[in-house]
């Protein structure tokens, strides 16, 4: 059942075209996603990582190769992909609520069954209490926590975190993690995750892709052995710190 | 707390009021002052009084609200023509370079010829009635609700148009749920020009061709040599401006705060 290929990127290409000629955004890249499980993707900045994610979402057409959803290819922004943004992608006309309503109703979902939908969703990522609040009157960890239960909304089977909590500090992120996490383990979607965290990645994920600098490949795909879950205990085990270690190691090779 | 919000908004609302009716109340004695030491004949300029007591004396006839009437219906059907015609503009200008490219000369010139020089052109065309004077009115308010809708449209950050696309929306659900919330605020400030334009337009066109309106006041007065009428005729324009602007800041607060 997990083991079944969900999401698959064949010999992906692309290049920007600039005034200043073309940009090699990505060089070469393939890769699986397995139905439940939580992948993390590290690369140094601006290798790349954000247009891989945007052309997994169908939001950009690559220059060369192709990707799967399921047994047909992807041609466009599919509803089965929930895509959550980095930062600022919250309307500021629309409460938390509001927000999170957003997907379903553009799907046609009824008012009211939208409106309990969105209200249960706020609630696991625990912010009863904020649903008539507008996004400028919550914290940067909270507006994230909107964007969440926004891009779980429309129930996807595959979720695509771009940096989610990256512009948060440390303690926040820590917390949005643990809560992410939990997430997970209740609705094992299927999750990818950039980020530039080697030791966000070792903690969440169940395999790490570790990108090389622009134009970006994938370089190494790490396992992580660590038994779930993993506590705050993590840094005490052998095993998680090799796995840290791993990433550096591949990461320093691919020259960033 | 409840009487604390309500004690300080009452306090916010008369801090507002409280300087307005000061300033209101210098600048009518400051005018007085200059008519009384510059000792000018009422033809040149009339005192507050003598242009009170003409208004009052207009309104007794009864005549003073059919005028200011006049005027206001052709404002008012002017800006709405005016704000129908530039939004509906504004959305495939902003979005279609080569529409854009065609037509924008066109409303260029519209706007670099001098209203008071293409009226008459209106009013041969449409004949002397409401209809050639809200179209004065319409031709000039429209401009820069039509420009502050394109910046508007076009300003929309391209994270959120992702967000529209990743969600699949329609083009009717992204200009809807979008587009329209997210230019709302910058359409206000060019709605806020049009208002004010709208009045002058109006007036424009009854100078040229009306028999009633704060316009043909004017005309009346300058023609008699009533001064008091003349400027009782500018405060009523002002008033109409005001009015129109207090009406849509208003309408701003409750549409387009952040």
């Amino acid at each position: 059942m997990t083991d079944r290929p969900i999401l698959m990127a064949r010999h992906i290409a692309h290049c920007y075209r600039t005034p200043r000629g073309e940009v090699r955004a990505l060089r070469e890249v393939s890769l699986t996603l397995r139905r439940g499980e939580f992948v993390c993707l590290v690369g140094p900045s601006g290798c790349g990582k954000t247009t891989l994610l945007r052309i997994l979402a169908g939001l950009l057409h690559p220059t060369r190769g192709e990707v799967w959803l399921g047994d047909q290819p992807l041609r466009g922004p599919d509803r089965r992909i929930g895509i959550m943004f980095q930062k600022d992608s919250l309307l500021p006309w629309r409460t938390a609520l509001e927000n999170v309503r957003l997907p379903l109703e553009l799907s046609g979902w009824p008012g009211p069954e939208a409106a309990r939908r969105a209200q249960a969703l706020l609630e696991q990522v625990g912010l009863q209490g904020f649903e008539h609040a507008y996004p400028r009157e919550l914290s940067g960890g909270m507006q994230q926590r909107v964007a969440l239960a926004r891009a779980l909304a429309a129930d996807p089977e595959i979720l695509l975190l771009d940096e989610p909590f990256a512009t948060l500090d440390a303690i926040t992120r820590e917390r949005l993690n643990e809560m992410l996490i939990g997430l997970w383990e209740r609705q094992r979607k299927t999750v990818l995750m950039v980020t530039h965290d080697v030791h966000e990645a070792a903690w969440l994920a169940d395999r790490v892709l570790v990108m090389s600098p622009r134009p970006g490949t994938i370089v190494a795909e790490i396992q992580v052995p660590s038994p779930r879950p993993r506590g705050a205990d993590r840094w005490s085990h052998p095993a998680f710190l090799q796995t840290v270690w791993a990433i550096r190691q591949a990461l320093g090779d691919g020259g960033g | 707390m409840h009487g604390k919000a309500t004690g300080w908004g009452t306090w916010h609302r008369t801090g507002i009021w409280l300087p307005r009716a000061g300033a209101a109340l210098l600048f009518v004695l400051l005018w007085s002052l200059v008519v009384r030491l510059g000792d000018y004949p009422p033809f040149i300029l009339p005192g507050p009084e003598r242009v009170a007591a003409r208004m009052w004396a207009l309104a007794a006839e009864g005549s003073l609200w059919r005028h200011w009437w006049a005027t206001a219906v052709e404002v008012g059907l002017g800006l709405g023509l005016g704000v129908a015609v530039g939004l509906i503009l504004a959305y495939p200008l902003a979005h279609w370079r080569l529409f854009e490219r065609m037509v924008a000369p066109y409303l260029v010139a519209s706007q670099a010829v001098p209203i008071v020089a293409i009226a008459p052109l209106l009013i041969i065309w449409f004949g002397p009635g409401l209809l050639a004077r809200v179209l004065v009115s319409a031709l000039i308010a429209f401009f820069p609700v039509l420009i502050a809708a394109i910046a508007g449209f076009r300003q929309v950050p391209p994270e959120w148009r992702e967000l529209f696309r990743s969600l699949q929306a329609t083009r009717w659900q992204t200009f809807w749920k979008l587009e329209w919330p997210a230019a709302l605020p910058t359409i206000f400030g060019g709605l806020k020009i049009g208002a004010t334009l709208s009045v002058i337009g109006a007036f424009v066109g009854e100078l040229i061709s009306a028999d009633r309106g704060i316009g043909f006041l004017i005309k009346q007065g300058q023609g008699l040599y009533d001064t008091p009428l003349v400027f009782g005729g500018i405060l009523l324009l002002a008033s109409q401006a005001l009015l129109l602007y207090g009406v849509i800041s208003a309408l701003e607060h409750r549409w387009a705060r952040r």
